[in-house]
C-alpha cells in the first residue's frame, strides 16, 4: 500500500510542475486537473475519504469547471475553430491521459488485490465524525463560511457585469 | 522515510506549495497566477488532511471544508477581475493593471 502513496505523490509534483510550466491555459487546466485528482486519492491513502470525494467533486469538479469556462470566454473568435482542431491532437492529451492512466492502473489495483481499502491510516476518519465535528464544536466556522460564501458571490456579480 | 510516516504528506504539501508559489513569482499571465495560487491552497488544504489522519480527528477535514470555502470564493472574485481585466485592458499580463498609484 505504501508503494501506492509514492505513486500519488510523484503524479502529484510532476502534473503541478507541468501545469506551471506550460503556455497554453487549457494544457495547464488538463494538468491541474490531473494534479487535484492525485491529491485526492493522496487523501484517500492517508484515510481522509471524505475530503477526498470533496476534493474530486468541489476542486476538480466545480471549481475547474469555472477555469475552463473562463478560458472559453475569453477565447472567442474565428480562430477558435482552428485552436479547437489543434488542441484536438494527440500531442496535447497525451500527457495529462498517461498521468492520469497512471491512478487509474494503481486504484484498479488497489479494487482488486486490497480489498480492505483501508490505506496507509491506522483508523481511517469517516464523514459521520467531520459532520459531528462540523456542526458541534465548529457550528460558528460553518455561518462564516456562508457569509464568506455570499459575500463572494455579492463581489463576482458586482465585478462581473456589463458596464 | 516511511510513507506510512506523516512526514510524507507534509513534504508532499510543502514541495507542491513551493511549485505554487514559484507559478505565482514567474508567471505573468493572471490566469496561471490565479492557478498557482489554487495549488497553494490546495497544499494547504493537503496539510490540515494530513496533521488530522496523524492524530486520527475529524478537525484537519473540518479545516480542508474552510480551506474548501475559502478557494471557491477566491476563484470567482479573482476570475471576475479578470473578465474585467480583458475587457478593460485587451490582455491578461498582470503588468498592465499597474496604473494605480498610491
Amino acid at each position: 500500500m505504501e508503494s501506492t502513496l509514492y505513486l500519488e505523490a510523484t503524479v502529484a509534483v510532476l502534473a503541478t510542475a507541468l501545469a506551471i510550466t506550460n503556455y497554453n491555459p487549457l494544457h495547464a487546466l488538463l494538468y491541474l486537473i490531473v494534479s487535484l485528482l492525485a491529491v485526492a486519492m493522496v487523501f484517500f491513502s492517508i484515510g481522509a475519504p471524505f475530503a477526498g470525494v470533496l476534493e474530486v467533486i468541489i476542486y476538480a469538479g466545480a471549481i475547474m469547471v469555472l477555469f475552463v469556462f473562463v478560458v472559453m470566454l475569453l477565447n472567442l473568435g474565428k480562430a477558435t475553430v482552428d485552436q479547437e482542431r489543434r488542441w484536438l491532437h494527440p500531442r496535447t492529451w497525451i500527457g495529462p491521459g498517461l498521468l492520469s492512466a497512471a491512478l487509474l492502473l494503481e486504484l484498479a489495483r488497489i479494487l482488486v488485490r486490497e480489498s480492505t481499502g483501508v490505506g496507509v491510516a491506522a483508523r481511517p476518519i469517516a464523514a459521520t465524525q467531520v459532520g459531528m465535528a462540523l456542526y458541534g464544536p465548529y457550528l460558528l466556522a460553518v455561518e462564516l463560511a456562508s457569509m464568506l460564501l455570499l459575500a463572494g458571490l455579492v463581489t463576482a456579480f458586482h465585478l462581473g457585469r456589463h458596464e | 522515510m516511511s510513507p506510512a510516516s506523516p512526514q510524507f504528506p507534509l513534504l508532499l504539501a510543502s514541495v507542491l506549495f513551493s511549485l505554487g508559489l514559484l507559478g505565482v513569482l514567474v508567471r505573468r499571465n493572471l490566469l496561471f497566477v490565479l492557478m498557482s495560487i489554487e495549488i497553494m491552497i490546495n497544499a494547504a488544504a493537503l496539510a490540515f488532511v494530513a496533521a488530522g489522519s496523524r492524530w486520527a480527528q475529524p478537525d484537519g477535514q473540518v479545516m480542508f471544508l474552510m480551506v474548501l470555502t475559502l478557494a471557491a470564493a477566491e476563484t470567482s472574485v479573482g476570475l471576475a477581475m479578470l473578465l474585467q481585466l480583458q475587457r478593460r485592458f485587451r490582455t491578461l499580463d498582470t503588468d498592465a493593471a499597474s496604473e494605480m498609484r498610491g
